[in-house]
Formats: structure tokens, C-alpha cells, sequence
């Protein structure tokens, strides 16, 4: 079983947080810090194993991934397999990448609700439900598809407005600077 | 509509959605907290508006926030509203924020079930799939109840991409609500045949995750794992399906074996590590299940070890660290295969990633020997020297010594290099495993007598040293070590070579600085001291020395006295007296050595941890048994404890154990004897030129070592450990030569000793290597017939041991999901007639007929499972063999055609009876007809589930109950809880329900839930009411009228909890308030401080009602009754919706709908004592007039009265 999905940035700012067992918001926040400081003060080049006394149980290990600017942790027992895992999140992020067209913290950012989505064809509560990155976009685009035949002339008002506000808005460039963010997603030789 | 629908849209534009709320958070870096409670205020706004896409838009940027930490329970309702929107885009948006924020906890959950079940029966699979993805993450045991047959359904539905959600969600399922197992099985385990990969995935992933957990009941799919592992070409699902044979393969030894080759040949063909590295793990379990068995499986670990080593050395971080993590796990069981490795897990020793450096470390554990032992402590204390990190140097240190003490000094060969490692880890600055050393050092000295002088010296230099140790606060963790030492030094103070220097060094006056607990150790170990001063002094007729030593002492010990450790305190007082009295009697010129060190005589053993425990109740003895009578209820309390004392039966039992002890004690000195006997360790044995060394008289049984070294045995200031590894070096090759000596002599000899089985090895093993000292006490006290039970109990709170079933039993008739049943069909009818007498035919009597053939029949079916198994794990090939064609009958036959379904009950009934002429002709049939049993009942699940969808249909339009406001989404309603404020201050928040129930007439129980609101830790909470007449606290029995009763639990910052209180009340009829006082202890770090709360508990007229449905005919027959009194009341200004209005009175005060036409609607409730009250509900165009009928008219005008506040606010 998958416990939880976290991702944030180098900083500790949470991108995405998804907890398959119920905890309180502090709680989840100081998962998140600890996690962070936990995975932060690695360097690269070490494995990317952890065994720590995150949540819960003992036999719980985080497996995590670092991108660019991300980091893509994953909380699991004992029954997931930890390369399974770290295929997973590789997964994970190039099915981002094809959603996103060249992901980046970005786009993390702002549409968190449809990276949720995203997760939600891969893995449902908690468990692994999908790990062929072909189907899982097919599904994604057909909810998409779905959801612009539902919003029609409304949707079409609202992004006109949409790009409007963001004409009235010229500070939004300056504001941001994250440098090189475009993830890189590098082949992986260990799973098929 | 259009017209509506952009205008709604141009609304919408101007509000934030999430983008805006994210670029606002960013632009307002400084002032974060106070924009985003800025934003919550419009959310707020937003969810109040009837645009359903406005509140998604809300409800979208809250789901937001709550990834940030906001808690955004409060909206759970609009949650709920924006779930049931038509449309997906919302419904996704509603869904998502529920599986963020939603649990166990959340109490609008239960207004869910309806919604859910329509969006699961939903044409468009999407909406299926989001609301199958929602309750993955937030189903409740009700909710699981609730719709696990809905779920089961969908597990056969055409579309792959429904199927393989609803049967990943089974798991959830099964957790919560485990007795849907059973029935759901058969279903789940077809679908480990499903022609869609992901579906085959996700029941691999199902059952994997379930036999993880209770394996056994999962051994007969065996077979049908062992297909799939041969066929299937999805790593995903070979990794689970390889990981499961590894739980299963202890159970069944035999399954291992047939596993083997097949692993092998994947570990071979493979190319994906991972599923190479899951195959060494499993290939690693099988052999830990055939180690006792089969020795003939070296080549497997070979191959396996060999894997290892290449995912060791490869230069990825992460195989390196799983390598060393398989590795590990061989070593349990084939240390020698791994122990050739050793320059490797060395290696990993030095990698610059400290979770491989601890994984080597935990490698490292199995590899000692005694020949290597020391060669690698040394190199883990070069290691301890560069390590940077504390929390890897304390882990260096632990496994420093688990490495040396493990199966009791097994690998040691010189304790006086083990004391000077210990010693040296003593300069460790900053570690927190002070109190390991310790232990260590007192163990050592304790066990070994032969190092007892060695450790008394070392230990004395330390104690002189204890500056050095004990100096800065920052090392307190160490100063553990001086406990240790300054017992050793007063328990082995015989040995000491200047213990008046020793005594001094303990008397010092930085000795107060020390913590309490190793002070109190030294003033005790002072006296032991101090009397073998005296000994020595009065042997050789010192006197005046001696009166010197007692002098010093009653100089110094005084500082003691004033310690502010009572410990300290009492020790140094009562020994300062006894001192001040041996000085008098000293003055008078008598000896007092004797008398003195009497005080301490005696040996000290080591006592087993667990030795309390095990002291076995003694015959005759009933611990649960009253000793006296149980008093009479008249009697009082306060004479119960005298009464314990009288008695003398226990005193009889306790009488008899001395003379057990004795006997048994003379038992085991003379096994002990035997056992050294044999032990090719003993020395005795062999003509060793070193010396004996005889201990104090009652120990002569026990043959010693006299150490035998060419350095002086004092070394000055700190010892070194280096040194003895060049001189055991030497000792060894002396023992080799000695040895080879013996050898010849032997072989001239005639081969006599049998026992000296090492001699007879032909190259210098790990045995041959004799120790230099021995560990003496071996087996630690415990108390005679200890009895030994180690087993641990299970955790009862296992939420996993529930679903720990046995599958193979065939489904019992009651074994049934949960259906919704109708609730009231068309215009209610009471239902007394039809349904409850089915359900009674249905399960008794036809179960009393059947009952022996059926067991008799489950049996044999298990039989044959069991005998399926057997036969498929004792032949090799085929793989899969015969369990299986059964199911592919059933498969096919799971598509029948759907019968008539307006028939009902009635034919179920009918089949039922069907079924039952088949179980007596299966008395005597075979198998075949089981099986079509089975196909039948399998056929009416389905039909079952074809005809429940008319009734969900039905029930969407029946009037909606609790608020649940399905019809109209356009509505809102602000969040609704039942719980009222009841007091509150800056340490504590209280609010409260207050919960009825019909069984009990005249008891409320009230829910508090107290919430800390302050950085204290609150405890010793108690809650106190002033009774009425009418109402009273249910207090603990014999507890006064006025007493508080406490709550249950304490209270950290920040966390709330919930208590109840049950309170009696006479009559019901009017509302009333008690008054209360709430008092507690508030600890925070500047200390402890008695804090009260005042409160006010109104018991409302409302409280005392419970929703009770009602038929319309039975409704009419009532207000047709005339025995009921009327009232009414009218409120005016009104803006609420009707159906709000309706959902407010039915939750807050306890109503139900009974009928509603247009603004029109009657509603019913009844009260705990019995009374009926039915309500109309008229709503005109701003107003709401409320006509009342009650059997009790006080009761009904003060739940007017009620109403009316209650409606003033809408």
C-alpha cells in the first residue's frame, strides 16, 4: 500500500499532497516539513530509500525522486516493491509531461487540482490502479474532452476573461523566477 | 435559461478561481496568513450563492488551501452539494475536495450514501470512475456497508475501466466493513482471469494486499498464482505475485520447492531489476522456509548471493542498498555464504550514503567471528572517529556493541580489550547511549569474574578521570558510564589496588553536580568501599589509618546529605549515622571490619528482564478468588482493606517456597556441573599451564581463568584497545602450538576425550580459537518453574486480523451483502404484512431442516480443497492443474439473461425452496450438483443486483430526509452541526450534543467535545453539575450526590477529544438548564495551574425527540385519534428556501417528512417517553406558519417555542 504522495519544491512548498490514510491538516503540514527536511539534506547521487518513522508503522519507507526543482515522494510499506515504486513516480512524471506538454513547477502550481486527476488514474487509495502511461492519457483526455463539451460558451467567456485579468496583470512574469524549472524526465534502464 | 445560464457566467468571471488565488498567495508573500483569511471570507460568500459552478469554483480553491494546512471541515456540506452536481466537471471538482478532507470523523458523511450509489449506477462512466476514486479514500464501515453490493455489481461491468476501480476498492471495502469478504470473494478471484491486463492488476493487487495480512486462508489460490506468475508478462503484476508467494511460502515448505525453478529461470531471463531483485527475495524466503528441511539448495544461494554481489557493486546507489538489504536476510539463515563478502559490506562501509553505511552496518552483525571480531571493531571505531553526524555515530556505537555482546560474548576472546573499547567509547562527546556502555561494563564485570580485576582498575581510573567525563552539561548523555563504575568499583572493591584513592575520587565534591541517580550509587558504593578499606587497615593492625578513612568519611558525606535528590538524601543520611556511630565505637578501640563488610556480603546475579513476570502462581493459589467474602452492599467501603489482613491462607503458600529453593537450587548447581563438563570451553579440562584462580568459597564450583599476560595489567591513564590485537595474535599462536602439541600427544593417546570435539578439526577453525576468559553466568535468574510463554499476544486493534476469514468454506445462506431495501413504497403503507415474515421463512426454517447435510457438505468441500492443493503441490508438472475448470463454469455462467424482476420476493422465496429440495438430493449426489449450486446462487446475486436499481430510482424522488438536498442542487445551506457551544476560555472550548435514545425513557447522554485551545497539557479534568430536581448526572456508583465525574482522557495543545455523560431526567416536558463547572489542571514548562470553567447545559425540549419515521396511513389514523392537543405558531420573514426549512427541523429538532405537496409538508417525530408529535408546515411568501399537534400540550409549546428561535434565524 501507498500512505502518501507528496511533492514540493527545493524549498518545502507543497505542490501536491495526497494522504491515503485520514490525518488532521497540522499533521499533514508536519509530515510534509519533516519529509522535506528528511529528503532535503540528502545529496544526489545517494539512494533513494529512506527509512524513517514518518507515519505511522514501522515497516514504512519513502521512496522519493528529485526532478529539477521537485522533489516526488512517495510513502509505502513493506508490500510495494521499491524499484516497482521508483518506476512509478518515473510514470508518474511522464504522464505529467505528456498532459502538460513539458512540465514544469508551473504548471505544479497552478493546476494542482488537475495533477490530482492525473494521480487519481494511477494510483486509488493507495493502491497501485494503473502504470501503462498510454492508457492513463487516454483516459485523462477523454475527461477532458468531457469536461469542455460541458462548459461550451461559458467556458469560452471565462477564458476570455481569464486572459483579460492576466492583461491587467503584468507583475505575473517578474513574479516567476524559478530558474531552470522544466523537468527533465531521463529514461530509466531498470523497468520495462 | 440561456439568458440565466451567462449570466451566472459573467458572475463567475469576476470571482477568483484557483489561478487567482494562487497568484494572490504568491504576490502576497509577506502578509500570507492574513490574504488567505481574506480569501476564505469570499470563499464563503461564493458557497452561499445558488450557482452551482460558483460553489465549485469555491469549493476547487478550498481544496487548494487545505494542501496548505487550512482546515476546510467547515465545508463539508458544500462539498457534498457540489459531489451531487450533474455535471462532471464539478462533480470531479466536489469529489476530489471530499477524498482531501473527508474521514471516518466527518459527520454530513452519512449524507453521502445516496449521492454515491446514483453516481455509481451512472450511464456516463466517468462519473462512476470519480465517485469510485472519492470513496477509495473516505469510506466509512457505513458507507462500505452500505454500498458493497452496489461495488460488487460493478465488478462485472463491460467497461475494463469501471471494473478494475471497483475492484480495487473492494480492499477499502473489506477493511471497513469485513463481512463482505465472504460473499465478494468468488467474484474477486474470477477476476484474476479477466482478459483486461488492468483488471487482472488490480485483483493480483487486491489479494496480494489481503493475503499479506492473513496468508493461510490465501494457500489454495496457490495454484492459480502459480498459472498466472507462468504466463503473465506484466512486471507489475509478476512483482505482487512473486512478493505474495514469499508470505505464502512459509506456511507450505512444499510450495517452495515447486517454486524454485521457475524463479530461477526468471532471475535468469530477465532484464528488469526489479523484478530480478523481487525473485531473489522470494528464491530467499523459500530457502529460509526449506533451511531445516532440504540442505540441498546451495547452488540457489549461490546464484542468489552471487545476483547480489552484482547489485552490490553496480555504481546505482539503489541497487546497492537493496542488495545489501536482501543480503541481509540470507545471512539469517546462510551466514556462510555471506561471510565470503565480507571485503564488500566492508567496502560499503566507507560509501559516502548513510542509509548503505547502516545497511553494511546491519550486515556486519552476522559476519563477526571470533577470528575477525576485533579486526573489525577496530575498524568501526576509526569509522566512529571520522563520523560527522551524531545520529550515525550513535548508531556506529550500538552496533559496536550488539556486535561484541551478542549471543552473550559469543565472538569475544579478550574481555580486557572488550572493557578498553568500552572505556574508549566512553570519550564519545554528545551521545545519548551513556546507559548502553554502562550496561555493557556491568555485565561484563558481573559475568566474567576472571576481568573483574581488569574492570576494577579501569573503572577506578575512570572514576579519577570522571572530570574529563562529566565535565560540560552537553555530555550528560556519558556520564551514565560513572553509575557503572562506581559500582563496579564498591561491589569488586576487593580488588582495587589503592582504594583509598578510589574513595577519595567518589568523595569529591564535583560528585554533586551529577545527576541524583548516579549519585545515589555513589554514596552507596562509598560504604562498600570504605569496608574493605577497614579490612585491609585492621589486618594489618592500622588503626590510626583506619580512624582516618572514617574521619574522611564523615567529613564528606555531609554534601550528600543536603542533596536536594531524596534519593541521595536518604542513602548519605542513614550512612553518615552509621559511620558517626562505628567512628564512636572505633574511638573505644573496637575492630568494626567484620561487622561493616558483613553489610555487604553475598553475591550479586544477574536477574532475567522478564523474571518478574514469570514467578508462576503457586498451587492452590487463585489470584481472582475474593479472600474474604465480597461485602454485603450495606457494608461501607472503608472496611474493605482492613479485612485483607485477617487472613492466612497466603501466608501458608508463601511458607513453603524457602523450602523448594534449596532443593532446587542443590538441582541445578549439579547440572550446571554437568553441563561444564561437556563444555569443551571449561579449561578445566585441559591441561591449560595457566593457573587456577580460586573466587570466594560459595563459587569454587565454577573454575576461573587467571589472565595470563606479559604486560603489567595497570595501564596508565586511559587503556588502549590497539594493543590487544597485536597480543592476541600471539596468545593465539601460542594456543596453535600448544595445540599441535596436544595433537601428537593425542594421537599417541588413543583419541580419549570425546567431548574436546574442536581438537579434532583438521585447519584452524572459528572453534579452535579458546577465549582468554569466560563469560561464567550464563543463564540469568529466574524464579523456579518459571513457565516459559513468550508468545506475544496479537494487537487487538488490528484492523487487519478482522479479514482473517476462511474463504474455501462455501457461502452460507445468511451470508448475504446488505440490499437496500425499499424504505416505504409509493404513498407509504405501515409494512407489518409482507416483509418481515419472508425474511423469517427465509432464515429459520429452512436452516433448521438443512442444517447437518450442509455441514456436512462444507466439510467435504473442504476436504477436497485440501486434497487440491496436496495433489497439486506434490506433482511437478503440469502447473496448473485441477481446481480451476469450476470457475471458468461459473464465468460463464454469470451472463445470464435477467428473469422478470417485478416478481420480488415471491420468487425468491420460491428458489429458496428449490434449493432445498436440491440439498436433500445432494445427500447422496456428487459434485456436480455443488457446483450448480453454486452457479444458482450466484444467479440470484445477480438478479438481486438487477433489481435493486428500480428501487434506487424510486428513492431519489421519496422526500428528502436529514437535509440531504438532491433534487434541487441550486440551494445552499450553510453547514449544519448539532453541536452547540457550551462554554469556553483561553484553555479549553467546549461544545455539546445531547442524544436521545428510545431504548432508555428517561436518560439523555450528552456529548462533550473539549478542545484545547492552549500550549498547555491539560489533564485531571473533571466535570461537575448541580443537579435539579428533574435532572441528574449519572455519577459513578458510591460516589456522592456532588461529586464531578472525570473525563477519561487528557488533553495535549491543540487536540480535542470527545467525552459522554449520561444524565436521568424525570420529565420531559419543558426545557431546563443546569448549571456546571468544569475543572481541570493546566501543565505547561513554568508548571501547573488549577483552572475552571463555568458552564450552562440547556437541555432543549428537542433533545428529548428521536427521528422516527412515519407511514402516512399510520399519520392520519393518528391526528384522526383526537386524543392529541393543538397549538400553532407563525413566524414571519422568512427568505429561506422551503426544502432548507424542511432540512433545518428535521436535523435540528429531530422531525422526519411524512408527506410534502408543494410548500406544504407534515412531518412527525416522537418523544423518549413516548408522546407523538406531528407537525404542518406551511410556508406562504415570507412567512412560515407551524400548526402542532402533541399528546402532551406543555411539551408541544415549548417545542414551538423552539421552533420559532430556530426559525427566526432563517
Amino acid at each position: 500500500m501507498i500512505k502518501a504522495i507528496l511533492i514540493f519544491n527545493n524549498h518545502g512548498k507543497p505542490r501536491l499532497s495526497k494522504f491515503y490514510q485520514p490525518y488532521s491538516e497540522d499533521t499533514q503540514q508536519q509530515i510534509i516539513r519533516e519529509t522535506f527536511h528528511l529528503v532535503s539534506k540528502r545529496d544526489e547521487n545517494v539512494c533513494n530509500f529512506l527509512e524513517g518513522l514518518l507515519i505511522g508503522e514501522s515497516d514504512n519507507k519513502l521512496i522519493y525522486r528529485h526532478y529539477a526543482t521537485l522533489y516526488f515522494v512517495f510513502c509505502v510499506d513493506s508490500s510495494e516493491s521499491e524499484l516497482g515504486i521508483l518506476d512509478l513516480i518515473q510514470v508518474f512524471v511522464e504522464t505529467l509531461d505528456k498532459c502538460f506538454e513539458n512540465v514544469c513547477e508551473l504548471d505544479l502550481i497552478f493546476h494542482v487540482d488537475k495533477v490530482h486527476n492525473i494521480l487519481a488514474e494511477m494510483v486509488m487509495g493507495g493502491m497501485v490502479l494503473e502504470t501503462n502511461m498510454n492508457e492513463i492519457v487516454t483516459q485523462i483526455d477523454a475527461q477532458n474532452k468531457l469536461e469542455k463539451s460541458e462548459a461550451g460558451l461559458a467556458e469560452a467567456l471565462a477564458c476570455a476573461v481569464s486572459a483579460v485579468k492576466n492583461m491587467n496583470l503584468p507583475e505575473i512574469p517578474r513574479n516567476i523566477n524559478i530558474g531552470d524549472i522544466s523537468i527533465k524526465v531521463l529514461n530509466l534502464p531498470s523497468f520495462k | 435559461m440561456a439568458l440565466k445560464m451567462v449570466k451566472g457566467s459573467i458572475d463567475r468571471m469576476f470571482d477568483k478561481n484557483l489561478q487567482d488565488l494562487v497568484r494572490g498567495i504568491r504576490n502576497h508573500k509577506e502578509d500570507e496568513a492574513k490574504y488567505i483569511s481574506q480569501c476564505i471570507d469570499e470563499i464563503k460568500q461564493e458557497l452561499k450563492q445558488d450557482n452551482i459552478a460558483v460553489k465549485a469554483n469555491a469549493v476547487c480553491k478550498l481544496t487548494y488551501l487545505q494542501m496548505l494546512g487550512y482546515d476546510i471541515s467547515w465545508a463539508a456540506f458544500n462539498i457534498i452539494e457540489v459531489m451531487s452536481a450533474s455535471k462532471f466537471t464539478f462533480k470531479r471538482v466536489g469529489y476530489l475536495a471530499a477524498s482531501q478532507c473527508f474521514h471516518e470523523g466527518t459527520d454530513v458523511i452519512m449524507l453521502t450514501t445516496n449521492q454515491i450509489r446514483k453516481d455509481l449506477s451512472s450511464p456516463s462512466q466517468y462519473d462512476t470512475g470519480v465517485a469510485l476514486t472519492g470513496l477509495s479514500c473516505f469510506v466509512t464501515p457505513d458507507l462500505a456497508r452500505d454500498l458493497a453490493s452496489d461495488i460488487m455489481t460493478l465488478m462485472s461491468h463491460t467497461k475494463p475501466y469501471i471494473r478494475k476501480k471497483a475492484v480495487l476498492i473492494m480492499y477499502k471495502v473489506f477493511l471497513k466493513y469485513p463481512e463482505s469478504l465472504r460473499p465478494a470473494f468468488p467474484r474477486l478471484k474470477e477476476k484474476l482471469e479477466d482478459p483486461d491486463p488492468g483488471v487482472q492488476s488490480a485483483a493480483v493487487n487486491v489479494i496480494c494486499e489481503l493475503a499479506r495480512r492473513n496468508p493461510k486462508n490465501y494457500l489454495s489460490l496457490a495454484p492459480l498464482f502459480f498459472k498466472l506468475m507462468t504466463s503473465s508478462t506484466n512486471n507489475w503484476v509478476l512483482i505482487k505475485i512473486i512478493k505474495l508467494f514469499g508470505a505464502l511460502t512459509p506456511l507450505e515448505p512444499r510450495l517452495g520447492k515447486k517454486l524454485i525453478e521457475p524463479l530461477t529461470n526468471l532471475i535468469h531471463s530477465t532484464s528488469a531489476m526489479s523484478l530480478l531483485y523481487e525473485c531473489v527475495n522470494t528464491v530467499i524466503a523459500v530457502l529460509i522456509s526449506l533451511s531445516s528441511g532440504m540442505p540441498n539448495h546451495s547452488a540457489s544461494i549461490q546464484l542468489c548471493v552471487q545476483k547480489l554481489r552484482i547489485l552490490i557493486e553496480d555504481s546505482d546507489q539503489n541497487l546497492k542498498y537493496l542488495g545489501l538489504l536482501a543480503m541481509s536476510k540470507i545471512l539469517k539463515t546462510h551466514p556462510k555464504s555471506v561471510q565470503s563478502h565480507k571485503d564488500l559490506v566492508l567496502q560499503c562501509l566507507d560509501d559516502k550514503d548513510e542509509s548503505i553505511r547502516l545497511r553494511a552496518l546491519d550486515l556486519l552483525y552476522g559476519m563477526v567471528s571470533k577470528k575477525n571480531l576485533m579486526e573489525i571493531v577496530k575498524k568501526l571505531m576509526t569509522h566512529v572517529d571520522k563520523a560527522e553526524g551524531t545520529t550515525y555515530r550513535d548508531e556506529l556505537l550500538t552496533k559496536i556493541i550488539d556486535i561484541c555482546s551478542q549471543s552473550n560474548y559469543q565472538h569475544i576472546t579478550n574481555f580486557e580489550w572488550y572493557i578498553s573499547i568500552l572505556v574508549e567509547l566512553t570519550r564519545l562527546e554528545g551521545t545519548r547511549h551513556g546507559h548502553l556502555i554502562a550496561a555493557q561494563m556491568l555485565d561484563v564485570a558481573i559475568r566474567v569474574k576472571a576481568i573483574r580485576k581488569f574492570a576494577v582498575s579501569q573503572m577506578s581510573a575512570l572514576l579519577d578521570n570522571a572530570h574529563l567525563v562529566a565535565s560540560s552539561t552537553q555530555r550528560n548523555g556519558i556520564c551514565e558510564v560513572l553509575y557503572a563504575a562506581a559500582w563496579i568499583c564498591g561491589e569488586f572493591s576487593e580488588h582495587l589496588q589503592e582504594p583509598h584513592q578510589t574513595l577519595e575520587a567518589m568523595l569529591r565534591p564535583k560528585v554533586t553536580t551529577l545527576p541524583g541517580h548516579i549519585q545515589a550509587v555513589y554514596v552507596q558504593n562509598v560504604v562498600k568501599l570504605y569496608a574493605s578499606i577497614l579490612q585491609q587497615q585492621e589486618q594489618a593492625a592500622e588503626a590510626e589509618a583506619a580512624q582516618e578513612v572514617t574521619q574522611l568519611m564523615v567529613e564528606r558525606l555531609p554534601q550528600f546529605v543536603q542533596s536536594a535528590d531524596l534519593e541521595v538524601q536518604e542513602r548519605a543520611s542513614c550512612i553518615l549515622q552509621l559511620v558517626k556511630h562505628v567512628q564512636k565505637l572505633q574511638a573505644k578501640g573496637v575492630p568494626m571490619a567484620e561487622e561493616v563488610s558483613a553489610l555487604f556480603a553475598g553475591e550479586l546475579n544477574p536477574v532475567a528482564p522478564k523474571a518478574q513476570k514469570k514467578v508462576p502462581v503457586p498451587e492452590g493459589l487463585d489470584l481472582d478468588a475474593w479472600i474474604n467474602e465480597p461485602p454485603s452492599d450495606s457494608e461501607s467501603e472503608d472496611e474493605k482493606p482492613k479485612a485483607i489482613f485477617h487472613d492466612e491462607e497466603p501466608r501458608h503458600v508463601r511458607r513453603r517456597q524457602p523450602e523448594e529453593d534449596e532443593e532446587e537450587l542443590a538441582r541445578r548447581r549439579e547440572a550446571r556441573k554437568q553441563e561444564q563438563a561437556n563444555n569443551p570451553f571449561y579449561i578445566k579440562s585441559s591441561p591449560s599451564p595457566q593457573k587456577r584462580y580460586r573466587d570466594a568459597p560459595g563459587v569454587e564450583h565454577i573454575p576461573v581463568v587467571q589472565i595470563d599476560l606479559s604486560v603489567p595489567l595497570k595501564v596508565p591513564g586511559m587503556p588502549m584497545s590497539d594493543q590487544y590485537v597485536k597480543l592476541e595474535e600471539e596468545r593465539r599462536h601460542r594456543q596453535r602450538l600448544e595445540k599441535d602439541k596436544k595433537k601428537k600427544r593425542k594421537k599417541e593417546k588413543d583419541r580419549k576425550g570425546k567431548h574436546r570435539r574442536h581438537s579434532s578439526l583438521p585447519t584452524e577453525s572459528d572453534e579452535d580459537i579458546a577465549p582468554a576468559q569466560q563469560v561464567d553466568i550464563v543463564t540469568e535468574e529466574m524464579p523456579e518453574n518459571a513457565l516459559p510463554s513468550d508468545e506475544e499476544d496479537k494487537d487487538p486493534n488490528d484492523p487487519y486480523r478482522a479479514l482473517d476469514i476462511d474463504l474455501d468454506k462455501p457461502l452460507a445462506d445468511s451470508e448475504k451483502l446488505p440490499v437496500q431495501k425499499h424504505r416505504n413504497t409509493e404513498v407509504s403503507k405501515s409494512p407489518e404484512k409482507d416483509e418481515v415474515p419472508v425474511v423469517e421463512k427465509k432464515s429459520k426454517k429452512p436452516k433448521k431442516k438443512e442444517k447437518k447435510p450442509k455441514e456436512k457438505e462444507k466439510k467435504k468441500e473442504r476436504e477436497r480443497k485440501v486434497e487440491d492443493l496436496d495433489f497439486w503441490l506434490s506433482t511437478t508438472p503440469p502447473p496448473a492443474a485441477t481446481p480451476v475448470p469450476s470457475m471458468e463454469e461459473l464465468s460463464v455462467n454469470t451472463v445470464t439473461s435477467p428473469k422478470d424482476e417485478s416478481e420480488g420476493p415471491k420468487r425468491e422465496e420460491l428458489e429458496d425452496e428449490e434449493d432445498n429440495t436440491e440439498h436433500d438430493q445432494e445427500r447422496k449426489s456428487s459434485r456436480h450438483k455443488k457446483k450448480k449450486h453454486k452457479k444458482e446462487r450466484e444467479e440470484k446475486e445477480k438478479k438481486k443486483a438487477k433489481r435493486k436499481q428500480p428501487e434506487r430510482e424510486h428513492e431519489q424522488e421519496e422526500p428528502v430526509q436529514n437535509g440531504a438536498a438532491e433534487e434541487e442542487e441550486e440551494e445552499t445551506l450553510p453547514p449544519m452541526s448539532s453541536y452547540r457551544l457550551l462554554a469556553e476560555n483561553s484553555f479549553i472550548k467546549m461544545t455539546y450534543d445531547i442524544q436521545a435514545s428510545l431504548q432508555k425513557d428517561s436518560q439523555v447522554t450528552v456529548s462533550v467535545i473539549l478542545e484545547n485551545q492552549s500550549g498547555s497539557f491539560l489533564k485531571n479534568m473533571e466535570l461537575s453539575v448541580l443537579d435539579s430536581l428533574n435532572a441528574k448526572m449519572a455519577r459513578p456508583e458510591g460516589s456522592s450526590v456532588h461529586a464531578g465525574v472525570p473525563v477519561p482522557f487528557q488533553l495535549p495543545p491543540g487536540v480535542s477529544n470527545e467525552a459522554q455523560f449520561v444524565f436521568t431526567v424525570q420529565s420531559i416536558i419543558m426545557a431546563q438548564k443546569l448549571k456546571g463547572t468544569l475543572s481541570f489542571i493546566a501543565k505547561d514548562d513554568d508548571g501547573a495551574t488549577h483552572e475552571k470553567l463555568d458552564f450552562r447545559l440547556h437541555f432543549s425540549c428537542s433533545s428529548y425527540l428521536i427521528t422516527t419515521p412515519c407511514y402516512s396511513d399510520a399519520f392520519a389514523r393518528l391526528l384522526e385519534s383526537g386524543d392529541l392537543s393543538m397549538s400553532s405558531i407563525k413566524v414571519d420573514g422568512i427568505s429561506m428556501s422551503f426544502q432548507n426549512l424542511l432540512s433545518k427541523i428535521c436535523f435540528y429538532h429531530h422531525f422526519s417528512v411524512v408527506e410534502r405537496v408543494d410548500s406544504c409538508a407534515s412531518m412527525y417525530s416522537r418523544s423518549i417517553q413516548g408522546h407523538h408529535v406531528c407537525l404542518l408546515l406551511k410556508k406562504g411568501e415570507s412567512s412560515v406558519s407551524v400548526d402542532g399537534k402533541c399528546s402532551d400540550p406543555t411539551l408541544l409549546s415549548s417545542l414551538l417555542e423552539e421552533m420559532k428561535a430556530t426559525l427566526a434565524q432563517c
